[in-house]
């Protein structure tokens, strides 16, 4: 038995460093300083981890809880009724491997934000509420009960909503910040009424809690399969899909790349956005014993992922082609998720959090330098438009090399990260239990987009003619240090992260398999979840999606490199096509016809047919009463002595009468 | 004989001359008189029917009575001269401003 008291040491730091900059970074003023004080204070949070991570590998025990005063059962938060809720910890591998992308990535790319935040106005602002986010995340990946899940589920999204809207002088950052953080107040809604379900129908069987590791081990009073546990689930699913952006609720998180490109790279790609798919692994128990909602996931996932990734053919912005690859490759680990591949979408969570991280980070490099040299030449073109790039890779050599093997990585060829996660759920989609060969198509298919769109950023960003103004193209810096150490410490992870995961086909360990059996394999076990076919199909479909990420690369080469006019006459052929793709299918005005609107128009109804005649009606009637009667009365008060004598005399003469009679 | 009763009277005609100098008199000063005469007329009575009764209390009152219209004529002169000065008049009709 080991200690793992300190646990709690992992969010504060990172608390304490969003409060010193959030209240002395204006009087600090020190840029160099703030820097260091927000990524100082991930950084302890990264070492702290790192100590616990290795702790819990060489430990047989690999479930551990604790408070903030260290032993179970201190700590309270709140005592209501039979239900005591802790500050509590949950240290399992689960949560060992989500701690250490946060803080691992978060630093990199607190140490990046240094660099490319340099000269903003609100720089300390901006490393405050990083350092925030980081802090609710941590409470959310290490709370042992839902509530302090809850608190950092609640957390990310308000620091989503203030980095979204960082430059909140421009009206869309302000506008998607808001749209960010209602979308996410729908999820919110469904992760609530899900906990208190389960905390009613767990209750009706006597237990009353909302710990995580009691919910596991009573998961079966409840009855397998049934109205309850599906309802629960996907209450929970509803909850996952607004925070981690799927269909429906996935429209925000284009929009959210208003925000500064760190923001993008650490909340809308490698950590917020991961935490609906998080919290399925956390209650993996209850949703193995959900088929009908996992089926949901599954579909829902698959959905996602091919749905993005044809809105991501046809977009001109840099980092929305990004946004839209992140929402699906998070349909890829919802797809894993449903099929019970709870170990494939973790590991490709992972994955996709280092080369995404990169990518954007990368973006974020070259909108740099582009703004950089538009600045120079006193020009107002769109430093996030790729048909002004072109020819970057002279320009910026380290962003380019870490940019292009971070896409290999997401496109899935082997050798790289995205390669291992990403096959081992399409196998498993394929092979599970809960699978079925159309999931597979679909993400095959997906695949193949993928390949093809992120080549296609390539190709127009960084091969080709440079196409940016003439008065620019010669000052285009590569980033300074503080960028360009992160992008390959990211990249490097890019190329090696999916070795812990090789799959025993291809001869390797499959560690993080066996790291994560402790929290997966109990569900898997029970309700009979695992892939099974023969070595010939693995290796035939690993194949067949190898071979379709190949062709999605030469598509791209072929279109944007080779035959530079092709796109255009493609375009001019299937107008209509294109016109749907580039409008992102129209969805955004779907909704704003179907919800916006309506909600508006009942707002209408309320402020024009109850607010203004009814409530304030009310208050102003009794207003004008008021004062019908004092009209009425301040007669009385002549200022004529005599008539006030006159009253007393009289009230007097009545007095007595009264009393004498 | 005079018996209690006609000091009674006297004091009860008294009181009503007062009270209607005051309803119907202008002048402040008149009016102020017209109280004093309603207090005398109080103070007849007290003495009258302490005598009557045999017992002092009334009497004591009837101090109590004077000093407090001594204090109020004070006051009251003082008011009258400090508007006097300020309005010329000291007609009571002037002095309603404070009203709505």
């Amino acid at each position: 038995m080991q200690d793992y008291s300190l646990l709690w040491l992992i969010p504060f730091f990172p608390l304490v460093g969003s409060i010193i900059n959030g209240l002395f970074g204006k009087k600090i003023r020190n840029e160099a300083l703030i820097g260091t004080i927000g990524t100082a204070a991930i950084g302890a949070s990264f070492v702290v981890s790192c100590t616990y991570f290795f702790k819990l590998l060489g430990d047989a025990e690999k479930i551990h809880e604790t408070t903030i005063f260290g032993a179970m059962g201190s700590g309270t938060w709140m005592n209501v009724g039979q239900l005591q809720i802790d500050w509590g910890f949950l240290l399992d591998p689960l949560s060992a491997l989500m701690i250490m992308v946060v803080t691992g990535v978060g630093s990199l790319i607190h140490l990046y934000s240094i660099g490319y935040m340099h000269g903003e106005e609100g720089f300390y602002r901006f490393f405050s509420y990083l350092n925030l986010f980081c802090f609710s995340m941590l409470m959310l990946v290490l709370g042992n009960n839902a509530m302090v899940m809850f608190i950092g589920w609640e957390g990310v999204g308000l620091c989503s909503y203030l980095l979204i809207g960082y430059y909140f002088e421009k009206k869309s950052a302000g506008d998607a910040a808001k749209k960010a953080f209602v979308v996410n107040r729908v999820g919110d809604f469904g992760f609530l009424i899900g906990l208190f379900l389960l905390f009613w129908s767990l209750g009706q069987k006597g237990v009353r809690t909302i710990r995580f590791t009691e919910i596991a081990a009573n998961a079966h009073l409840l009855e397998n399969g049934g109205t309850i546990v599906t309802i629960v689930t996907l209450c929970f699913f509803l909850g996952a899909t607004g925070k981690s952006a799927q269909i429906p609720l996935y429209t925000w998180l284009p929009d959210a790349m208003e925000g500064p490109t760190p923001v993008s790279a650490l909340i809308h790609a490698a950590t917020m956005v991961t935490a609906g798919v998080y919290m399925i692994g956390r209650m993996n128990g209850l949703f193995a014993m959900a088929p009908d909602t996992m089926m949901v996931i599954a579909i829902v996932g698959a959905a996602t992922a091919i749905f993005a990734a044809s809105i991501g053919l046809a977009q001109n912005d840099i980092k929305r082609v990004l946004a839209y690859s992140t929402v699906s490759q998070l349909g890829y680990m919802f797809l894993a998720m449903g099929v019970g591949a709870f170990t494939a979408g973790i590991f490709h969570l992972m994955t996709h959090a280092f080369f995404k991280a990169c990518l954007f980070l990368g973006s974020g490099s070259v909108i740099h330098g582009m703004h950089h040299a538009y600045h120079h030449a006193h020009l107002h073109d769109d430093p996030q438009d790729m048909r002004n790039m072109g020819g970057l890779r002279k320009k910026m050599p380290i962003t380019f090399i870490t940019f292009l093997v971070s896409t290999i990585a997401i496109a899935g060829i082997p050798g790289f990260s995205g390669f291992f996660s990403k096959d081992e759920i399409l196998w498993w989609s394929f092979g599970s239990t809960r699978g079925g060969w159309i999931l597979w198509v679909v993400g095959a298919i997906a695949a193949g987009m993928t390949a093809f769109y992120m080549f296609r950023l390539v190709f127009m960003t960084f091969f080709g003619e440079q196409k940016t103004d003439p008065r620019a193209k010669d000052h285009i810096p590569e980033s300074g240090l503080t960028i360009t150490i992160p992008l390959m410490v990211l990249g490097a992870l890019a190329v090696i992260g999916g070795y812990i995961g090789v799959p025993a086909i291809l001869g390797g360990a499959n560690h993080i398999h066996h790291f994560l059996e402790p929290v997966f394999g109990q569900a898997q076990k029970l309700h009979a979840i695992e892939a099974h076919g023969s070595h010939a199909t693995e290796y035939g479909l690993m194949g067949i999606s190898v071979g379709i990420a190949v062709i999605g690369i030469f598509g791209a080469w072929f279109m944007y490199v080779k035959n530079p006019e092709m796109p255009k006459q493609l375009v001019a052929k299937f107008k209509w096509l294109h016109t749907a793709i580039f409008n992102k299918w129209f969805v955004d005005e779907l909704y704003d016809a179907m919800f916006v609107n309506a909600t508006k128009r009942a707002g209408r109804i309320c402020w024009k047919g109850f607010d203004l005649p009814i409530i304030d009606g009310i208050v102003n009637g009794v207003g004008w009463l008021v004062r019908g009667f004092s009209a009425a009365l301040r007669y009385t008060q002549s200022g004529q002595i005599h008539s006030y004598a006159m009253a007393m005399v009289i009230g007097a003469v009545i007095i007595v009468a009264a009393y004498v009679l | 004989m005079i018996t209690v009763n006609h000091y009674l009277v006297v004091s009860a005609i008294l009181f009503s001359l007062g009270t209607f100098g005051v309803l119907t008199r202008r002048n402040a000063i008149v009016i102020f008189m017209c109280i004093e005469l309603m207090l005398n007329a109080v103070n007849l009575t007290f003495i009258a029917l302490s005598n009557h009764l045999g017992n002092m209390d009334g009497q004591v009152f009837v101090f109590f009575v004077m000093t407090v219209a001594a204090a109020e004529a004070a006051v009251g002169l003082a008011l009258m001269i400090s508007f006097f000065r300020n309005r010329e008049s000291i007609e009571v009709d002037d002095i309603s401003l404070l009203k709505w």
